[in-house]
């Protein structure tokens, strides 16, 4: 009985494994980072697809699996972010490299007002009520005659130029930029959900009335999350349109590129898991590029995956993984220590 | 004259977007699930229609005594095999759920009918119209705002005054008390959704007749529905015929504007109305 009285119970959130995992996620990026001088043009471009999508991917994961906001209109921020980059660099002239943060920044803004109004629908119909918002988002850039209107507009070779010295040490930079916009945006999700907004959030996320009785600002907490993220979205819809030169309102605004491929990335990976949508982006590659000549048939086929992983493993691939082994790469949950052995 | 003219013909339209949302609002009221796949289930009416018309050379109009059976059906067995099992606290499943099945029904439709726009032959009955004081009203808005008014008038009877209708409210106010009182929540479920998609079926067949359609034509229906919606009020079927109406005159004077500011205009009133009463001008559910 003593013995048990004095033995040392402690609370700690590392394991060895999460340990391990980070070290080899260093050793990763630092081996991605390294790819410019490694892989060839059309590897490049297509690592730098999978990191964009990986950020958008975590970016929806914090809104819908932690903060309960559903959204289906983050192809708001997506084309926004794009047309904000392409206006601040060819009608303003300034230097793409500052256009990026900078229209990162207009979407935070941008975000503010939209959230004051569309949080006064509640659940499923906030859902709605976000895709309307993208199109209006969509229907007032079609207007925007000075960006070419409903047919869009290409980024001029100067300023693709004005970018880096050739076309390699350009690609080169557009790839590092979105290698380090993944690395940014998943380290600063992590860094948020283990601080103690985080546990707020997951609080109000398991139950509002709880969280509300604790004295949590919920409003406060989810305007900050949807603000944050509408931002961080934009700054990747800026990195997409340098990637593809062209934009136009249909490929801005696009609800299957930049919602629904996303929400079946994040509800195959798992949500509401950091590693969720950074595996669901993995899956999601790996089937596009051995099924994509199926055409819509691969769409169809992704549809019917999400659905059953929705019914019967709604926590998704990792949930699966987690239930099995209690592996969690990124120590999110405390752990008591001592308890028994 | 002319904006009294375009003022009608905006009241018009909103007879149809009043029968995109009637389906909407009712599988909201009985068991409060928003189906994003909605409007994907109008184009699917519509192309249900195509198929009717062109293999029995039937009118639209004749082709809704196989479309609407049919849709109801498949609502039916939607909701008990598939939606039943999202339903609960937690709204992330069936919007989920259901947003899979857009983009499946989109892909399908796609497949199987091709990215061509389709329209539904109705003959004269197109361009049919009667002079009104002045005014030239077409035939086929007439008939398809009367239908929309005729609709929810049988909707609202059969809310109030039958058995089904007051299991449906029953289940709404409290399902696991209606369950101890007997009823059959997930047979009560799969019944409104059959409705839901029997008004969806009208609804698909006189978009179809009135514009033409494609695959990808869903996600704006489900929008001009739920605007509709929320523009009355949630839980009010005649405050929705009203959303309805105001969301299309709102689109006809925009169009009169600038052609290319049509829904846009339409999106505009929806987002001050949810400024000003974010309730709904008629609310009557929390």
């Amino acid at each position: 009985m003593e013995t048990k009285m004095t033995k040392s119970l402690s609370v700690a959130r590392a394991t060895r494994m999460s340990g391990i995992a980070m070290g080899l996620l260093a050793v990763i990026v630092i081996v991605m980072a390294l790819a410019p001088y490694w892989a060839g043009r059309a590897e490049l471009r297509l690592f730098g697809e999978i990191f964009l999508y990986m950020a958008l991917a975590s970016l929806w994961n914090l809104l819908a699996g932690y903060a309960g906001l559903v959204s289906v209109g983050q192809q708001a921020y997506v084309g926004f972010g794009g047309y904000m980059f392409f206006a601040l660099a060819i009608l303003w002239g300034v230097h793409p490299l500052a256009a990026i943060p900078l229209a990162g920044l207009l979407g935070a803004l941008i975000a503010a007002p939209v959230a004051v109004l569309i949080f006064r629908l509640r659940g499923a119909y906030f859902a709605i009520g976000t895709w309307v918002m993208a199109e209006v988002f969509r229907l007032s850039f079609a207007q925007f005659s000075a960006l070419g209107g409903g047919s869009g507009t290409s980024l001029p070779v100067d300023i693709v130029k004005s970018l880096a010295d050739g076309r390699a040490a350009r690609e080169a930079a557009a790839y590092w930029l979105a290698l380090g916009v993944v690395v940014a945006v998943v380290g600063l999700v992590y860094a948020y959900l283990r601080s103690s907004r985080g546990v707020a959030l997951t609080a109000i996320r398991d139950n509002e009335l709880a969280a509300k009785s604790l004295g949590i600002d919920i409003w406060r907490a989810k305007f900050t999350v949807y603000v944050v993220t509408g931002g961080l979205t934009a700054l990747v819809g800026a990195l997409i349109f340098l990637q593809k030169l062209r934009i136009s309102p249909d490929a801005a605004f696009s609800v299957n590129d930049w919602t629904a491929f996303v929400i079946f990335i994040v509800v195959i990976g798992g949500i509401g898991t950091l590693e969720g949508p950074i595996l669901g982006t993995l899956v999601y590659f790996a089937l596009r590029e051995t099924l994509a000549d199926l055409g819509s048939a691969y769409l169809i086929a992704l549809g019917v995956l999400a659905i059953l992983i929705m019914l019967k493993a709604p926590k998704g691939l990792w949930g699966l993984v987690r239930a099995r082994s209690g592996a969690e790469l990124f120590p999110l949950s405390r752990r008591v220590r001592g308890l028994d052995d | 004259m002319d904006w009294i003219n375009t003022t009608l013909q905006g009241t018009l339209l909103g007879g149809l977007y009043a029968l995109f949302a009637a389906g909407l609002s009712l599988i909201f009221g009985v068991m409060r699930l928003v189906n994003i796949a909605h409007g994907d289930l109008i184009v699917l009416a519509a192309y249900l229609a195509l198929t009717t018309t062109v293999m029995l050379g039937a009118s639209p109009v004749m082709a809704l005594l196989i479309v609407v059976p049919l849709m109801a059906g498949l609502g039916y067995l939607l909701q008990r095999l598939v939606l039943n099992r999202t339903m609960g606290e937690d709204i992330l499943p069936p919007l989920l759920v259901t947003f899979g099945l857009s983009v499946i029904l989109q892909n399908l439709l796609l497949t199987g009918y091709s990215a061509d726009p389709q329209k539904l032959q109705a003959g004269a009955l197109e361009t049919a119209s009667l002079p009104v004081g002045g005014l030239s009203v077409g035939v086929l808005p007439l008939i398809v705002f009367v239908v929309a008014v005729l609709t929810i008038a049988a909707l609202q009877w059969m809310f109030y005054r039958t058995a089904l209708g007051r299991a449906f409210r029953a289940t709404s106010d409290r399902q696991d008390i209606a369950q101890l009182m007997g009823l059959h929540r997930a047979h009560i479920f799969g019944l409104a959704m059959a409705l839901s998609l029997a008004v969806t079926a009208l609804a698909g067949v006189f978009l179809g007749i009135r514009t033409s359609f494609d695959p990808a034509a869903g996600g704006a229906r489900l929008i001009f529905g739920f605007e509709a919606v929320i523009i009355g009020g949630l839980g009010n079927l005649w405050g929705t015929l009203a959303g309805g109406v105001i969301l299309g005159v709102a689109q006809t004077l925009g169009a009169k504007i600038n052609p290319g500011f049509q829904v846009l205009a339409g999106h505009i009133v929806f987002l001050v109305i949810l400024a000003v009463r974010p309730r709904g001008l008629f609310p009557r559910m929390d």
